[in-house]
């Protein structure tokens, strides 16, 4: 019974990973069909801007869930005015730029921060299920993840903004009919998935050491699942990360970290093969 | 094609590569030289597939990686290096029409085109990385983990087993072997098959409708590019003498896909020299420590997509050309807009 306890969490645990990983993308790709390539760096770069404040004196919490999204979002905006929105419609090209992006970020990190890991130490303590130990850190991330989605959710369906922002990512051309500046909806869609990013980022930074080249860690795995996810932001991202976040613990748990993540490459690409444009092309239609 | 159009492009290919050939060792040591030859041929195989077949391959390096480790391994299996050298061509080109046919007959394209092929060199880099044990070996060879394999033979001069090609000798042979990639590249695309594959990029749909099987002809395209990566791993694989699994590596599939766009896509020559023209930057980059290389790269990268869309050959060639005409009476005008449409369609 403990055990069962202990392996929901981790499963549930590495869930939340993916979700808070590629829910920055997936509301780009999402809305924009833009790929964000450099997602990773993003990420990155919310862990460094949260290290960087916690060492100068400010509260954690605060570094993790306001300042990284800010910083970040706003780098995010910078972006998109300057690189971005010259490419719409051209998804290779912006994938192209991106992935510029990704490796000059990744050449600057390395001049700025120099070529260590840097880390802050895990904020909360541990929890005994029986015999076990899991981490309260990873209660927390499970709650992050769940609140973002729920974030996401109501500001896509409930609020004025999420009206306007779903209509132009279903007809762009109707909505700038309707009156409505789709370059500035563009441009505060973007700057929301990098401040998302951000926050992801910042509050990953306590589990693993940072370095310039973490972001290449996360891009894969954010890729992967907001592609296999398709169209929907949140259907997709929390199908697709709950299916492949299930299928890599289990096979953690019986082989090797390795043996996870080579079990989750091989299911996107099986599931590819299946499902051309993802799940939620397939199942789930017209869901948010 | 005609046999003339064939003798001009062959001979425009000799005095090409010989003029490399000999130029080449002069502005960088010899074996810089042959680094760069390799990246050149590597550039050539993603510029055939992305440039003419329209199939962006976000891997290229599974096959590069996969050549050099069939080659690495296959040598100290099996006796004869040269054995080694043609698996090295043929598994990556078999497992590249496998993957392709795995893709192209489950109509995956664009986005989800990337996602697969980024995936398969992920999960070779992750299982290649992961075989430290010394249970992790093909036949008498140790697959060596994050170390690599070290220490296998290299090619020798047929029939004189002693006699290991290298140094000159290696940079003379990639070179050759370059030129006939290329000029095979060029007559393919001049063949039945090589303009089905132009027309898949135009217009795939309507290649269909004329009664093609698309499917069939993307695999074949990929398997025909897989196997050019691969002889360009099996060269590198020689003349490092060791091969790692940073072959697979993310870093090395961004650097391929930025020699082509920057070299320019669409030719054969173009990924070529921004394969060659980078890679030296990378080389030169990399004796000094005061701006990073991939941020060099990334904001090449940006810069090129941004203002420079077609890559540094094809704008090169129409400022030229503009240039020329410019200066030339309205009859040869018209003698150069007919030429250049001959050559578009070339």
């Amino acid at each position: 019974m403990d055990f069962a306890v202990v392996v929901t969490v981790e499963i549930l645990h590495s869930i939340a990973v993916l979700v808070l990983i590629s829910s920055g993308l997936a509301v780009i790709f999402g809305m924009m069909r833009v790929i964000n390539l450099a997602h990773g760096e993003f990420l990155t770069l919310g862990g460094y801007v949260a290290i960087l404040g916690h060492r100068n004196g400010l509260n954690l919490y605060f570094c993790m869930l306001v300042l990284a999204p800010v910083v970040v979002g706003l780098w995010g905006l910078i972006v998109e005015r300057l690189v971005v929105r010259w490419l719409y419609g051209r998804l290779i090209n912006t994938m192209l730029a991106t992935w510029g992006l990704s490796l000059a970020m990744t050449g600057a990190f390395s001049m700025i921060f120099g070529n260590t890991m840097t880390g802050i130490p895990n904020p909360l303590g541990g929890l005994t299920v029986g015999d076990y130990q899991i981490s309260g850190y990873s209660l927390f991330l499970i709650a992050a993840a769940a609140l973002v989605m729920a974030v996401i959710t109501i500001v896509l369906k409930a609020t004025r903004a999420g009206l306007i922002a779903r209509g132009a990512m279903q007809r762009p051309d109707m909505a700038q009919a309707f009156g409505l500046n789709i370059s500035h909806v563009y441009m505060t869609t973007f700057a929301a998935g990098a401040a998302l990013s951000g926050l992801a980022g910042a509050l990953l930074a306590p589990l693993v050491g940072l370095g310039p080249g973490s972001g290449a860690n996360y891009i894969a795995k954010a890729f992967i699942t907001v592609i296999s996810g398709g169209a929907s932001v949140v259907t997709g991202t929390i199908v697709s990360a709950g299916l492949f976040g299930s299928i890599s613990q289990v096979f953690t748990l019986v082989t090797s970290s390795v043996g996870g993540e080579i079990a989750l490459l091989v299911a996107a690409v099986v599931l590819l093969r299946l499902m051309p444009i993802g799940i939620t092309g397939r199942f789930f239609k017209g869901w948010t | 094609m005609n046999s003339r159009v064939l003798v001009t492009e062959a001979g425009q290919v000799v005095a090409g590569t010989v003029a490399c050939a000999l130029v080449l060792p002069f502005i960088v040591d010899v074996h810089t030289a042959t680094l760069l030859t390799v990246y050149a041929m590597l550039a050539l195989s993603l510029g055939f597939i992305w440039g003419f077949g329209g199939i962006l391959c976000f891997g290229q390096a599974a096959f590069y990686g996969l050549g050099a480790y069939t080659y690495a391994l296959a040598a100290i299996n099996f006796d004869g290096a040269w054995v080694a050298f043609g698996l090295a061509i043929l598994v990556p080109a078999a497992f590249a029409g496998l993957l392709g046919a795995l893709m192209f007959y489950g109509r995956l394209s664009d986005v989800y085109l990337a996602v697969v092929t980024l995936v398969v060199t992920l999960i070779l880099f992750k299982f290649f990385n992961s075989t430290a044990g010394p249970s992790y070996r093909i036949g008498e060879a140790r697959l060596g983990g994050f170390n690599g394999i070290p220490g296998f033979p290299t090619l020798t001069v047929p029939g004189s087993p002693d006699t290991y090609i290298y140094g000159a000798g290696l940079f003379y042979f990639a070179i050759a072997l370059l030129a006939l990639v290329y000029l095979g590249l060029r007559l393919t695309l001049l063949s039945p098959f090589g303009r089905i594959v132009v027309s898949l990029r135009e217009n795939e749909e309507r290649t269909e409708l004329l009664g093609y099987d698309v499917r069939f002809y993307k695999s074949a395209a990929f398997a025909v590019s897989g196997g050019i990566a691969g002889l360009a791993g099996c060269l590198f694989a020689n003349w490092a003498e060791i091969v790692t699994p940073g072959l697979f590596s993310l870093g090395q599939s961004a650097e391929i896909i930025i020699w082509v766009i920057v070299g320019g896509l669409g030719t054969l020559i173009g990924p070529m020299i921004g394969a060659a023209l980078l890679g030296y930057l990378k080389f030169a980059l990399g004796h000094q420590s005061v701006v990073d290389n991939s941020f060099i790269m990334g904001v090449l990268l940006i810069v090129v997509v941004l203002f420079l869309q077609e890559g540094l050959v094809p704008t090169v060639t129409r400022f030229a050309k503009a240039g020329l005409r410019r200066s030339s009476s309205k009859k040869s005008r018209r003698q150069s807009r007919r030429k250049r449409i001959v050559s578009d369609v070339r």
